[in-house]
């Protein structure tokens, strides 16, 4: 019975050895997949066990983002006071469907566990404190932000507003929106049914479309055209040819002027006019004399074919240069065919032509500030926009920057853009309408007030809004405009001003 | 690891044995209380203010059952109750940190003190054991009576009607007496080892003859292979009746062990392995719940929000514990459904680690080692297979459910010895090491004996 005995002992040796090999695989080559699968929720518990920062207004008061204590498993629940105003600022922190926007972008801070803090960390765990996360600041201003709310209603598309000499953002909306707090809420199943029903919803309401949308940009690209124009030698005294029709090259295709018919008149026109009534024949033409390659050069001083790296969710703006053959070239001149943009990045261009020619960062996080003693942990300062391939930030000179800026003031002043108009102050735009399935995309671009700009701003409204078929940049889009850029102009953000409406955690 | 008695009188070598157990009785402890005070420390930053009683109740049991054990099984072995006093210890934390756990959770839990008055008693069957059953061999004397009785007690759950026979999550394993679930099953494991080795000591001899060769193998009588079909098909009786795979596994593998280590013959293992494959294959054609079993451990991914969603959260707690684990109280073990009983070993997992775990795995490992080494030293062929069987089986149960729960091989439900959740298994256990205790300490008197006589 020995030999028996000793051969059973042994293979009972060998059956803990495999559950001993085993374990090794599971604990030590698995265990980072197995500790990050996505329906693992160990991790995403632990990170609630933290108090999470704020997300807060550039006013330094509005939270947009805070935490309420529970008793549940999740120890904090994620309020948004302003739930749909702000979603595409803040985004979402959601159990099941993870971060996106700010709450992705600077989740380090806001969980506390930045390198920045790890000293606090560290004495805190030491004197058994607590850890908690860092406030995050943002630059968007509730005034404006509400003002482009208001502005532009019910209707489809997105503003943009941003400082010209900072590129901080003053408000970003996006409409239509959803409800973050539906999204943070704790109960898996409610979140499931509110999260499907969004993302198969036809308008999109989960996408940003200040800056993760493409569109046509229609005539206000013409800023571009005419920037290549300026650096190509002519001044806004040129004058060109106003066809009534424009036969492109190598194809039987026309382009014509809204309306039909030449542009005040008859020939020739000057630059600044030709801007001023927005003629597509003369700048079709301008962009074949300039030709593809200094459009597209132009085009990607401005930043466009190249990734913005604002850590929220962006696409890049394009105009591809290969294929740009002379009939796309002539459409993409007005802002047609193959250009592509966002309202972010429209506002980069305004932006531009209001600081001088010198393009800004744009950035929606001012500081980081510690939770508990409200002191700046980190601070994200301005800072100038070099296109990757470009030598530096200016996309225009001062001087051609100056010769824009003024023939935007006509557009507002005696051109399609008179809707912007804000009484007392020069205002600077561009309207555009682009052709598009059905009603046609409207824009506006514009900078306030001209001779020392504090906004920049371009509001898209997709299949012309309110109005349909029939719309115009000029009509639908530059009253948004003109709110949003009244609304930031009468918001000084050194003023304390008027509290918000009182916040049930005050 | 002979008995060294060095020169020394076999009164001292039994008394430096003896010693030896206090002082891992005294580590175990500390390393129990060290788990505890972590344990609470990490729910709140003072002391928990019932480890004072909980450590005096353990002490006062430690100290009760090495008292009892000391005097009345002398020169047994001295690694037997510290281990299972270690594990049984650290279960009754664990069970703790799962009510701690389960009150954020919105199902709230009170089970360690029933798993600590449930300590109580299986250490007072310890002692008891101890005290009634001065030699083990007189089981041998009561065979029928036992393994009749072991089986009735296996049938009741069935037979009963309900309230008292049971059925919980789908095994008719359960009979409740007042205020008591009882799981009988955990019981006629012991008396069915009892009875298996007085069988086969009676019987080894007949059973090892080889008549005739098939092949490599030389096999015995036809009429040999009776016990095989019989123990089969007690085996699939509980597979069909009770719907317990892990219990009739384990009926069988204990058998099949014994008539091995019985007889020498690999033949029985070759033929009983047969059966095994052809019960298993037939249980898998007729029942959908074994069909179930297989896939959730072919691919629990497959099947998450159903059979595999348990698997499937033990692969995450024993992921996300990584080596070092989350640390005692930092984990989730409630994910788990019913982690408690089966998967208790997969909440060290995730708390304690791969430390923790190869940690517990090397304290069944020395005891099964213990165990066997009991076996080998006993001199007659009934008290070596008594041993062999109760480590055998205690070998077999912590593999099958380890292993089943880290997805080495498919899940079947059983306790983890000592540490789950469960009174049954809890005394079974307790009267398990007695009886292993008992063996140990008579073939340590009969080797002194002997060495005196020489």
């Amino acid at each position: 019975m020995i030999g028996s005995l000793r051969r059973v002992a042994v293979t009972v040796f060998v059956l803990f050895a495999a559950l001993f090999v085993n374990l090794n695989y599971l604990q030590v080559i698995r265990a980072a997949d197995l500790a990050e699968d996505n329906r693992n929720t160990r991790g995403l518990i632990a990170e609630y066990d933290v108090r999470r920062g704020s997300i807060i207004a550039g006013d330094g008061r509005t939270e947009l983002a805070r935490v309420e204590d529970t008793d549940g498993t999740l120890r904090f629940q994620r309020v948004y006071d302003h739930g749909e105003l702000y979603a595409h600022v803040t985004g979402h922190h959601s159990f099941i469907f993870g971060r996106s926007q700010v709450e992705q972008a600077y989740n380090e801070f806001l969980t506390g566990s930045g390198a920045e803090v790890f000293g606090r960390n560290l004495t805190d765990l030491l004197a058994g404190r607590e850890t908690v996360g860092e406030d995050v600041v943002t630059t968007v201003r509730p005034s404006v932000q509400t003002a482009a709310r208001d502005a532009l209603g019910a209707q489809r598309g997105a503003v943009v507003a941003l400082h010209p000499q900072t590129g901080a953002i003053l408000a970003m909306w996006s409409n239509p929106t959803y409800d973050p707090n539906l999204m943070a809420a704790h109960e898996p199943a409610a979140v499931r049914e509110y999260a499907e029903a969004l993302q198969a919803a036809e308008d999109e309401p989960l996408r940003n479309r200040a800056m993760a949308a493409r569109y046509n940009p229609g005539s206000t690209f013409k800023i571009v055209t005419a920037a290549a124009a300026l650096a190509a030698g002519s001044t806004a005294d040129s004058t060109f040819p106003n066809p009534a029709e424009l036969t492109l090259p190598q194809t039987t295709a026309t382009i014509g002027n809204f309306g039909g018919g030449p542009c005040r008149g008859g020939n020739p026109i000057s630059l600044r006019q030709a801007l001023i009534v927005s003629c597509n024949t003369t700048f079709a033409q301008l962009g074949l004399d300039v030709g593809a390659e200094a459009l597209v050069a132009q085009a990607e001083r401005f930043g466009l074919n190249t990734d913005l790296e604002l850590e929220l969710s962006t696409v890049p703006s394009v105009l591809p240069a290969e294929n740009l053959d002379p009939p796309a070239t002539a459409q993409s001149a007005i802002g047609q065919r193959d250009v592509q943009v966002t309202p972010l990045q429209m506002a980069m261009i305004a932006g531009a032509v209001g600081n001088g020619g010198m393009l800004m960062t744009p950035r929606i996080v001012e500081r980081v500030e510690d939770f508990a003693t409200g002191e700046t942990v980190q601070e994200f300062p301005p800072s100038a926009f070099v296109p990757p391939g470009q030598p530096d930030a200016r996309a225009v000179s001062a001087e051609h920057a100056a010769a824009l800026r003024d023939m935007m003031v006509g557009v507002v002043s005696s051109g399609t853009g008179t809707a912007a108009a804000i009484p007392g102050v020069a205002v600077a735009g561009k309207t555009g309408t682009a052709e598009a399935e059905g009603a046609p995309t409207v824009w506006f671009v514009g900078l306030a007030p001209a001779e020392d700009p504090q906004v920049a701003v371009a509001v898209v409204v997709e299949e012309g809004g309110t109005v349909g078929i029939g719309a115009t940049g000029g009509g639908v889009a530059a009253p948004i405009a003109q709110a949003v850029m009244e609304a930031a102009l009468g918001d000084d953000p050194t003023d304390p001003g008027t509290p918000e409406p009182s916040e049930p955690e005050g | 690891m002979s008995v060294d008695t060095r020169g020394a009188t076999p009164d001292a070598a039994i008394r430096r044995r003896a010693n030896t157990e206090l002082g891992l009785l005294v580590l175990a402890f500390l390393i129990i209380m060290l788990a505890y005070v972590l344990l609470g420390l990490s729910q709140s930053p003072a002391l928990p203010p019932d480890a004072l009683p909980y450590g005096g109740a353990l002490m006062a049991l430690g100290a009760a059952a090495h008292l009892v054990r000391r005097r009345l099984a002398p020169g047994a072995d001295p690694l037997l109750l510290p281990l299972a006093f270690l594990l049984n210890g650290l279960g009754l934390v664990m069970v703790r940190r799962i009510d701690f756990a389960s009150a954020t959770g919105g199902n709230p839990t009170n089970l360690a003190p029933a798993q600590t008055a449930w300590t109580v008693v299986a250490v007072g069957a310890f002692c008891a054991t101890l005290f009634l059953l001065r030699d083990h061999r007189v089981l041998d004397r009561y065979r029928y009576l036992i393994g009749a009785g072991s089986l009735v007690l296996l049938a009741l759950p069935t037979l009963l009607p309900e309230p008292i026979g049971r059925t919980i999550n789908g095994a008719t394993l359960w009979l409740n007496i007042g205020p008591l679930n009882i799981q009988p099953a955990e019981f006629t494991k012991l008396g069915l080892v009892v009875f298996f080795a007085s069988y086969l000591a009676d019987n080894r001899q007949v059973m090892s003859v080889a008549t005739s060769r098939v092949g490599p193998l030389r096999l015995p009588p036809a009429r040999a292979f009776g016990p095989v079909l019989v123990a089969w098909a007690l085996s699939l009786g509980v597979l069909v009746f009770q719907n317990d795979l892990g219990l009739s596994l384990l009926f069988f593998g204990v058998f099949v062990v014994l008539l091995y280590i019985a007889t020498n013959r690999v033949a029985y293992v070759a033929i009983a392995g047969a059966l095994f494959a052809g019960g298993a294959g037939i249980a898998f054609t007729l029942f959908s719940h074994v069909q179930r079993r297989i896939g959730a451990w072919l691919d629990p991914w497959a099947v998450y929000e159903a059979e595999g969603f348990q698997i499937a959260q033990s692969l995450f707690a024993l992921g996300t514990g990584g080596i070092t684990g989350v640390g005692l109280g930092q984990g989730h073990p409630t994910f788990i459904p019913f982690v408690q009983t089966d998967f208790i070993f997969s909440a060290f997992g995730e708390e304690l680690g791969l430390l923790g775990t190869t940690g517990l795995l090397l304290c069944y490992l020395v005891f099964v080692g213990r165990g066997f080494t009991i076996a080998l030293r006993s001199r007659d062929d009934f008290s070596t297979l008594l041993a062999a069987g109760f480590t055998g089986i205690f070998a077999l149960q912590t593999f099958v459910i380890i292993g089943g729960v880290t997805r080495l091989i498919p899940l079947s439900g059983l306790t983890l010895p000592f540490m789950s959740y469960g009174g049954s298994s809890l005394l079974a256990n307790y009267i398990l090491v007695a009886l292993l205790l008992r063996a140990s300490s008579t073939a340590a008197l009969e080797q002194s004996r002997a060495e005196a006589a020489a």
